[in-house]
């Protein structure tokens, strides 16, 4: 009979708790029931599938989605999807979303009273290359202030979804930028208990990628779930 | 010594401009054999308040039971139209509604068969981590010797059962209960 390896559980402390009362959204939300362990089976080690024919390759800028240039700093955001073993994620969907340099996003509910951009949708996607590597060329999106607390404040932050080869290596999570004073008082940032990864989420300024008088660059990688044992290693 | 995966961090209130693009609520196509069923049902909270900011992510096999994906070895037709996958968001009452075809059977753990299921993820803001679970069907005789049914507590299996509404064939409803009485019974996978 056929050994199907499972995907590695998160290492503990790495990952935020579901209730985090600091974030407040978390507390009416979050599970009070302890979550139950599923060792995986065929559902949870396959998964959705994306190909070139589901991209639109002009995704991947987002600065060149409309007639004209978007207020802000031009920056390019690059990195690669890796699992725990180090391997690439090739060909995987990478999604981002953000808000324009002012800090508001293009959504009937964000309220918050600065400038739309007509040039700034602020969405993007793409699919990792062989490598596992992606490149996004976007602007820096603002700080804002949200309803969490008393003058509370988002740090600027990009937010990014990746599928992986498997259900079980969703990923949902979010970019932020260095030296920004704002990720000491903030509550989600500060959901992972590990200082650790915590501070992975933030991304490097990156001369590499940097272009000469066009846009800095940030280099941010993400991790997905590994294999726990690969297919063709042991029994 | 390994990598750790990277922390996860909320969809937060605003992801439909990220992510509406691959909004997916009809995931079979005519031509796609099965059984034609439609899910529908609401996220709430632990005040029993809809949560209009969710987003819930289905994948599912064929009505074969064999996922299109290259790990599914199974000798089973593959449907190329059929990529089983779906994003439904919930709207301002919470309310979700999808339509697909009944899956197929997968084998589970020491090749015993899985009663046919849908895994699914949650994300919404408040949500720091997504949220895995599963829907099953109601009246399955596959669903007294399921794997993952019998990991739950009897008395909160029904959580993951859907119902059927009125004698409409093949209309679904199933909700996700975040928190509190009722709750929807959530996997750590």
């Amino acid at each position: 009979m056929k050994h199907l390896a499972g995907y590695r559980r998160p290492y503990p402390g790495t990952q935020p708790n579901h209730l985090s009362p600091l974030y407040r959204s978390s507390i009416k939300r979050a599970p009070s029931q302890p979550l139950i362990y599923l060792p995986h089976t065929l559902s949870e080690v396959t998964g959705p599938v994306f190909g070139p024919g589901d991209v639109d390759i002009k995704a991947c800028d987002l600065t060149r989605q409309h007639g004209g240039e978007p207020i802000g700093e031009r920056i390019v955001v690059s990195g690669r999807v890796i699992d725990e073993n180090g391997r690439p994620v090739p060909n995987t969907l990478v999604e981002l979303w953000q808000a324009n340099a002012a800090g508001r996003y293009l959504h009937k509910w964000d309220q918050h009273d600065a400038p739309l951009d007509p040039n700034f949708t602020g969405c993007g996607h793409a699919l990792t290359d062989s490598e596992g590597r992606y490149r996004f060329v976007t602007i820096r999106p603002g700080e804002y202030p949200w309803r969490n607390h008393y003058n509370s404040w988002r740090p600027a932050h990009i937010h990014f979804s990746v599928f992986g080869p498997a259900f079980a290596t969703r990923l949902v999570t979010q970019m932020y930028f260095p030296g920004d004073p704002l990720l000491e008082f903030d509550p989600i940032f500060n959901s992972t208990p590990d200082e650790k990864a915590r501070n992975r989420l933030i991304s490097q300024f990156d001369w590499e990628t940097t272009l000469p008088v066009q846009a800095l660059g940030y280099r941010f990688d993400m991790v997905l779930s590994g294999r726990e044992s690969l297919p063709w290693e042991g029994k | 010594m390994s990598l750790r995966a990277t922390s996860s961090q909320t969809v937060g209130p605003f992801f439909a401009i990220g992510l509406d693009w691959l909004n997916r609520t009809d995931l079979a196509d005519p031509g796609v054999q099965g059984e034609r069923i439609s899910i529908e049902g609401r996220v709430l909270d632990g005040d029993g308040k809809p949560v209009p900011d969710a987003v819930i992510e289905v994948w599912q096999a064929n009505s074969q039971g064999k996922y299109a994906h290259h790990e599914d070895a199974q000798k089973k037709p593959i449907e190329p139209a059929f990529r089983g996958f779906g994003r439904i968001p919930t709207d301002d009452e919470g309310r979700f509604r999808f339509s697909t075809i009944k899956p197929g059977p997968v084998p589970g753990p020491d090749d015993r068969m899985q009663a046919p299921h849908i895994a699914v993820t949650v994300l919404a803001r408040g949500l720091l981590r997504r949220l895995a679970t599963r829907i099953y069907f109601p009246g399955e005789a596959a669903n007294g010797t399921d794997f993952a049914l019998q990991l739950v507590d009897p008395a909160r299996r029904d959580t993951l059962i859907a119902r059927r509404i009125g004698d409409e064939a093949g209309r679904f409803e199933w909700n996700v209960i975040l928190q509190g009485p009722g709750e929807t019974v959530f996997f750590d996978c």
